[in-house]
């Protein structure tokens, strides 16, 4: 059961964004402050902290060999989970993942992979037998809305961290050589998390206004400002207006926070 | 102040039945001066107020309505009564036992047992609370004979017809005692199993042609060519079982 | 590689004409039934190309096991499952991770349209069962889904009518087929209210500019407003056909 909210502050900060306000101060399209730390595990291939506001989640890489997928002989494999750890709020339960940690994962992959930020053609060893596997972990620590901003930025600050050993076949076994190089990243997918409250759109919403919001729209672009992934969650709707202006915004936003990622 | 249907129109969930000064009546809705329908349903307007009697529904249980359930569980408090609805019902223990109902005593299934059907009447029912049943009036209580027919409960109203006329062409034509549950559950109780039959043929054409017009008049005639055709029947099926 | 082979064959001829014969704008043939199951308390068929589709509700009834409860709405629960022969090669019945998102993406398109908040304590449970896939499964299974609970007869601020637009080698086109979903640069489903104008499912993979992204809403939006029309008659047609017999 999630926590119970108070009416008055619901109310209060339906009120308030009806205005263009919000309860901490923030303007409808600012992010909370955003700060990123990398290879925070050493035993991780690759790793990465992202902290926004007080949301807090540490991605983790781990490199393997094994067999491609038949549809795909000679690309490498990418594996995308999420655990909603049950330190990181009163909502979360042990168990089997539920259906809000497979949506995270796959929002977090599909950003990913259909911006084909892992270049999977480079992860090949044997066509058809032996290709390269990236397992990449979300571990939520603390919830305080917006994981999947702050899941996805982890991520692809972590594959950007991610050293693999160097891998080479020697009659048809798998020996490792001396020394890493880096994963092959060819793109930088950043979403951009919006919130449909009292009819009014807001980024990056934190717990207190997820608890109240209709709708959430994510949306994933790439380098280039285009389009990647798209997905919806929440009870409520938005009408088409809404979706193409944040379409624009979400293009901005998502430029800003690639350049903390990617320097130049 | 337009209405974008005519009366007996079929319309669909979603569909803009008026715009303007209009209320809001049963399976409607109103989004700033604009009203719409929520169930597949036959539009029918009455002075102001807009209504979709639906085609189909479920119960929805209101004070004062009899209906007719079965009993499917007992508690320490009395019975849970299935009558239809989203949520059962109970009848209270207290209701048979009076005030000194005690559960160490008192025998609940004597009284009424699991699958028992129960013609009732609902004394209390809101969001917070499920439905709350009574028996103690006069034709409630335990069924012990009859056929039961289940209809959707939005077309009791016409199988009781303008001013009773359906129903009453019913029971005469057919000489079958009628109980009609507002839930949409019908006891017909008759002197032969081919009478209730009859009044049985009936109310499912009447389920089946509710939103259509002219139905007293089709129904009378099906009644009384069935009734012809029923009586020779049943002298053939004589006649072969004593061959 | 049947993937490899797939991909030498063109997916838009010189004249635009799809691999299956159909223009860029053009649905699939869709055919709908409405009422096909007599246990549930609503049902709908659909077969839109190769997509086969049944849906069943059950509902508002008591909610088990009761801890679920909600005191305030009734509570709204959706299975999304393939059946083990519905692709080329078996599925395994055990709900995928992938059912398991669709399942709670399409109770999130359909729940803005039920007036849930009218059947306190209840809960109404939604079955879809795909029996043939092909592209569009999501947007095929909430028509379908809707259809079934307006056939419950739960009230509705409107139907929900859900259809896919994407890109396929550099054309925009409408409600893709397998191969078009599968080997196309974008795929971008949406579900709609359209006499309220309300988005209830928005998603999309792939890539497109943000020009490309407003004209493929804008298509999507096209085609479930032609659903739509199937839809509601599809309702109707049980009705509208014993309402002429009968008044002849």
């Amino acid at each position: 059961m999630a926590s119970v909210m108070v009416k008055v502050k619901q109310k209060q900060i339906a009120q308030l964004i009806a205005h263009g306000k919000r309860l901490d101060g923030r303007e409808p399209n600012d992010y909370r402050p955003i700060k990123i730390e990398v290879g925070v595990i050493e035993k991780a291939e690759g790793s990465a902290r992202v902290k926004i506001g007080n949301t807090e989640v540490l991605v983790g890489t781990k490199v393997d060999v094994g067999e491609p997928f038949p549809d795909t002989p000679e690309e490498g494999v990418l594996t995308v989970n999420a655990e909603l750890v049950p330190l990181a709020s009163p909502s979360f339960e042990t168990g089997p993942p539920d259906e809000n940690s497979i949506e995270l994962a796959r929002i977090v992959d599909r950003g990913i992979r259909e911006s084909k930020a892992i270049a999977t053609e480079e992860l090949c060893l044997e066509p058809g037998k032996k290709v390269i596997i990236v397992f990449i972990d979300v571990y939520v620590l603390n919830h305080d809305g917006n994981l999947i901003d702050a899941s996805a930025l982890a991520a692809l600050a972590a594959i950007m961290n991610t050293k693999m050993p160097k891998y080479e076949i020697v009659n048809g076994e798998v020996k490792k050589k001396p020394g890493y190089i880096p994963l092959p990243i060819r793109n930088y997918p950043v979403p951009a998390t919006f919130a449909k409250i009292n009819g009014k759109m807001i980024v990056d919403p934190w717990l207190e206004e997820e608890q109240v919001m209709d709708a959430r729209l994510t949306m994933t672009f790439d380098k280039d400002g285009n389009i990647c992934a798209i997905q919806k969650g929440g009870i409520g709707h938005f009408t088409v207006q809404q979706i193409l202006d944040a379409a624009k915004i979400g293009q901005q936003k998502s430029a800003d926070i690639r350049k903390l990622v990617v320097k130049e | 102040m337009p209405v974008f249907f005519e009366k007996r129109d079929i319309v669909t969930p979603g569909d803009l039945l008026a715009e303007g000064d209009y209320f809001a009546g049963d399976n409607t809705y109103k989004e700033g001066d604009k009203l719409y329908a929520t169930r597949l349903g036959i539009v029918d307007v009455a002075e102001k107020t807009v209504n979709v009697v639906a085609l189909k529904a479920f119960y929805s249980p209101k004070a004062g309505d009899t209906v007719i359930g079965k009993v499917v569980e007992l508690t320490i408090a009395g019975w849970l009564i299935d009558i239809n609805a989203p949520q059962q019902a109970m009848l209270r223990a207290s209701e048979i036992f009076e005030r000194d109902y005690k559960p160490q005593r008192n025998d609940l299934p004597s009284v009424f047992d699991i699958g028992d059907l129960i013609i009732a009447k609902i004394i209390a029912y809101d969001r917070t609370r499920d439905p709350q049943l009574t028996i103690r009036e006069p034709g409630l209580g335990k069924v012990t004979r009859g056929q039961v027919v289940e209809i959707t409960p939005t077309k009791i109203p016409r199988v009781i017809g303008r001013k009773g006329s359906m129903i009453s062409m019913i029971k005469e034509q057919t000489g079958c005692h009628i109980v009609l549950g507002q839930n949409g559950v019908i006891l017909i109780s008759g002197k032969t199993p081919e009478n209730e039959h009859l009044a049985m043929m009936a109310i499912r054409k009447i389920e089946e042609e509710s939103h259509t017009s002219g139905l007293t008049d089709r129904i009378t005639e099906m009644l009384k060519k069935l009734k012809g055709s029923d009586e020779n029947a049943s002298k053939g099926t004589r006649e072969t079982e004593t061959n | 590689m049947p993937a490899k082979a797939q991909e030498k064959q063109k997916l838009i001829d010189k004249e635009g004409k799809r691999i299956d014969g159909r223009n860029p704008d053009e649905l699939r043939p869709i055919k709908i039934e409405v009422g096909v199951l007599s246990n549930a308390d609503g049902s709908a068929y659909i077969e839109q190309g190769k997509c086969k589709i049944l849906a069943g509700v059950y509902g508002p009834r008591e909610t088990h096991p009761k801890h679920l409860a909600l005191p305030d709405r009734a509570l709204l629960q959706c299975r999304y499952h393939m059946a083990p022969f519905s692709v080329e090669e078996r599925k395994s019945p055990a709900p995928s991770r992938r059912e398991i998102e669709l399942s709670k993406v399409i109770r999130e398109a359909l729940e803005p349209a039920v007036f849930l908040e009218y059947y306190p304590r209840t809960s109404i449970d939604l079955f879809i069962e795909v029996l043939q896939a092909d592209g569009g499964t999501r947007g095929a299974a909430i028509t379908m889904a809707s259809l079934a609970l307006a056939d419950a007869g739960i009230p509705m601020k409107d139907l929900v009518v859900a259809c896919a637009a994407g890109k396929v080698e550099g054309k925009l086109v409408l409600d893709l087929s397998d191969a078009e979903d599968k080997l196309g640069e974008a795929d971008l489903p949406v579900a709609y209210m359209p006499t309220i104008d309300a988005v209830t499912l928005l998603q999309m993979d792939g890539n497109l500019t943000l020009e490309e992204f407003e004209q493929t809403v804008n298509m999507a939006l096209n085609g479930c407003k032609q659903i739509y029309k199937i839809q509601k008659e599809a309702l109707k047609a049980k009705y509208v056909a014993l309402k002429e017999v009968a008044e002849e």
